[in-house]
């Protein structure tokens, strides 16, 4: 019997024909992605990963909300001109807690995957105010009214909650005290800036990014997002220099 | 509408209302300080409106019995008419989202109408407005006709057309709210998800009914495709879909998956929408009417087996070529090559067969717009299938990917192949669902084919050309070993080309808003042999060779 006669026959059953179609399309997926999850190479190690602060994880809601993946990519390939436009190519652990990532797919504007303090945080508010203040061929619209909309911080917990809830290590202590910890960042002399360092350690940037001293600003959590954006771990520089050793 | 359901059908329809306004109340209590509350909102308002129609007519005659030697059109009719509503407006928002490329302050200041909001909005509205109204339109058309069997009731077409559409409102409302994933065509969020869910159970559930009720001993190849549409993408939805919100009363959820392999589902996802809901729904949609129209069998059957076991079996591989030189591990990129590279022979296997089919009707091209429109279609898809594959290449994606030949590569696609088969099938079966001659114009539909062809055609050279620019001034490099252009000069270099193919998406939205003005006058005007109670006879699809 051909295999056209066996299909000849199988084209005559409605179930065995949707039997087969799952059958066939789900070996793809299965060899291909569930591995991802069980060979240990998949991920790096990276023992100074930290966590994304509340006003961050805040600030990279609103990059979602806006839809800047649509334009910018965090993923630089392992092409040379690549790494020397943008700085040391991607890890996968680099993006262990992104929930989801956001690698992107299309670069209308450069990749931001590095972009965590190379620009002060005065030329980012300027740039999100009116991009071709800065940049005069921009094609990027401006997000003025950032700066003007109040950053909701009242259910940045349950935020921490349902990231926990995905695998994202929050601490309890960190999860009761997002909002303060939301505050104390943009906020340098207030005692709630001391909870934030001990909850998330020394290397996290205190500052008032937005500019203004006495608001906390949906400008406030973009840019402290954007300029930790490379800066969670320092993985991707050593890996670059080992590789440049043994070349 | 109302006078077609049963009094049956529509006491379920008012249960089917309440409860989804029962969903909204709650929804919309819940998140009364979250976007999702005016979503909820409108869910309320839609679960009322259909208690409100369907109970304006509760007591209406019951349709007589002899519907059931009909089939069931309805439905069908009703979503051609969304379908070229969708296409419309999506179509108008892509071109307005490509001049803002050009002139960034068309925002016109607000938030919800920057770039990154609106981008969703088209793709949305011309993939799942434009294309799934298409889709399910003529499935259910192509379904009765192919099986000689009547759909199984009159509610559940209506629930899983209607339905769809709320899912689609709800996306495309949402994104300009600030509610998404941000997973690419796959942005709406957790509530609308779960209820595109149910409708497609439905939507499933019509299929398997009309086909045990077959008159018809083999299913048609077409349904072979529809069937595939419909069980790969919920496979797809429900895997890539998966997330933890907030809370009940919150839009916003978090991925179950993060990085790496967030990164590869997303893709496998992404990919396989294309493959699944892009190309195999549309090549149900071309197995049918293709052959219909041109009055010639399908050349090959054993072509049209081993094209659909292909595509069914590789695609599903190929999502990785997606994520080349990323940090995907490398043996999984390598496959996805591998299988791209393979693709290539089941989807020419398809392109072929349509060719070919219409060997003894290339006169009929010439002269009919309609069956024109479906071979530049069958073309495109050959053409675009194999520049995928050649993108897939990993020296050749490390040019392409990021840039505009990406954009490129998508629209031949999307304008070449999907909205061209669409737009061919819908002006075939716009007069025979309306028993009318044929179309209100037929000029009118020449000068569509054209506009369509010309839009397609100067949008995809305009994104050639930046996109293969663009990757070439990335990597350049001067005579002293450094970068020889900043991103900015090649931002510069894009604008000439940016303006092409915001001209080019203008003449292939002209040319849609012809085919509406089109449509609407061939329903609004009964034709010559309809007012005389005749009705053209509806084609036949000729006999398919048995091997």
């Amino acid at each position: 019997m051909s295999i056209f006669g066996f299909h000849y026959r199988l084209e005559r059953k409605a179930i065995s024909l949707i039997l087969g179609i799952v059958l066939v399309s789900s070996i793809g997926g299965l060899v291909e992605i569930a591995p991802l999850f069980t060979i240990s190479q998949t991920v790096e190690t990276a023992p100074d990963m930290r966590l994304y602060t509340p006003l961050e994880l805040a600030g990279r809601n609103i990059y979602i909300r806006e839809g800047c993946y649509a334009c910018h990519s965090q993923m630089i390939r392992t092409l040379r001109d690549e790494v020397d436009r943008y700085g040391p190519y991607s890890l996968a652990v680099e993006s262990k807690y992104d929930h989801p990532m956001l690698w992107g797919s299309k670069r209308t504007g450069p990749d931001l995957a590095r972009i965590g303090e190379k620009y002060s945080d005065q030329w980012h508010v300027a740039h999100m105010i009116n991009p071709r203040d800065v940049v005069p061929v921009s094609v990027m619209p401006a997000y003025d009214w950032l700066l003007a909309n109040e950053l909701r911080t009242d259910d940045l917990s349950l935020h921490l909650k349902a990231q926990r809830k995905v695998g994202v290590p929050y601490t309890d202590d960190m999860v009761a005290n997002a909002a303060a910890d939301a505050y104390g960042q943009a906020n340098p002399d207030s005692t709630q800036a001391d909870g934030l360092t001990k909850r998330y350690g020394k290397a996290t940037t205190v500052r008032i990014f937005d500019g203004q001293a006495d608001r906390l600003t949906e400008m406030d959590a973009m840019v402290a997002y954007l300029q930790v954006l490379g800066r969670l771990t320092t993985a991707a520089g050593k890996s670059m220099a080992q590789t440049g050793a043994s070349q | 509408m109302i006078a077609q359901l049963t009094r049956n059908e529509r006491l379920h329809a008012i249960q089917i209302g309440l409860v989804v306004a029962v969903c909204g109340l709650l929804l919309g209590l819940a998140g009364r300080d979250d976007p999702i509350g005016l979503h909820g909102g409108l869910i309320f308002v839609a679960g009322l409106l259909a208690i409100f129609l369907v109970g304006r007519d509760y007591y209406a005659p019951e349709p007589s019995d002899d519907r059931l030697t009909r089939y069931y059109d309805d439905p069908s009719k009703a979503g051609v008419v969304l379908s070229i509503a969708w296409a419309v407006f999506g179509l108008a928002v892509g071109d307005w989202v490509a001049w803002q490329l050009v002139n960034p302050d068309l925002t016109f200041g607000g938030g919800w109408s920057s770039f990154g909001r609106i981008r969703p909005v088209h793709t949305t509205s011309v993939i799942f407005g434009f294309g799934g109204n298409g889709l399910i339109a003529t499935s259910l058309y192509v379904l009765q006709r192919t099986s000689r069997a009547r759909l199984p009731d009159q509610l559940a077409p209506w629930f899983v057309l209607l339905g769809y559409n709320l899912f689609c409102v709800l996306a495309v409302t949402g994104y300009m709210m600030g509610i998404t994933q941000s997973k690419e065509y796959a942005e709406p969020e957790w509530y609308a998800d779960i209820w595109l869910v149910v409708v497609w159970v439905v939507y499933f559930l019509i299929y398997l009914r009309t086909l045990a009720r077959r008159k018809e001993p083999h299913i048609y190849v077409s349904n072979w495709y529809y069937m595939a549409f419909i069980l790969v993408v919920a496979i797809l939805h429900i895997v890539n879909n998966l997330a933890m919100p907030l809370s009940f009363g919150s839009a916003k959820s978090y991925s179950a998956f993060s990085g790496v392999q967030d990164a590869m589902t997303q893709w496998w996802y992404g990919h396989n929408a294309v493959a699944f809901f892009l190309t195999a729904g549309f090549l149900g949609m071309m197995y049918y009417f293709l052959p219909v129209q041109s009055g010639r069998p399908i050349f090959s059957y054993r072509l049209s087996i081993i094209s659909f076991w292909g595509i069914t079996f590789f695609y599903m591989w190929a999502g990785s070529h997606h994520l080349h030189y990323t940090a995907l591990p490398q043996w999984v990129q390598t496959l996805g090559i591998t299988f791209s590279l393979m693709l290539l022979v089941p989807s020419w296997a398809s392109a072929g067969n349509a060719l070919l089919t219409l060997n003894g009707a290339w006169h009929k091209v010439r002269d009919d717009a309609t069956l024109r429109f479906m071979m530049v279609a069958a073309v495109f898809y050959g053409l675009t299938t194999f520049e995928g594959s050649f993108m897939a290449i990993r020296s050749v994606n490390s040019l392409s990917h990021y840039t505009d030949w990406t954009i490129g590569h998508v629209h031949a696609g999307a304008l070449g192949w999907v909205a061209f088969i669409t737009f061919g099938s819908i002006y075939a079966s716009v007069p025979w669902l309306w028993n009318r001659d044929g179309m209100y114009s037929a000029k009118l539909v020449e000068a569509h084919f054209w506009l369509g062809l010309a839009g397609t055609v100067i949008y995809v050279f305009a994104m050639w050309n930046s996109g293969i620019i663009q990757g070439l001034m990335w990597r350049t490099y001067n005579e002293s070993g450094t970068l020889a252009y900043s991103f900015v000069d090649s931002l510069v270099a894009m604008r000439p080309y940016y303006v092409a193919r915001a001209v080019g998406g203008l003449f292939f939205l002209i040319g849609a808003c012809l085919g509406a003005y089109n449509i609407w006058m061939t329903i609004k005007n009964p034709g010559l042999v309809a007012t005389q109670g005749g009705g053209r006879p509806e084609p036949k699809l000729a006999a398919q060779p048995a091997e």
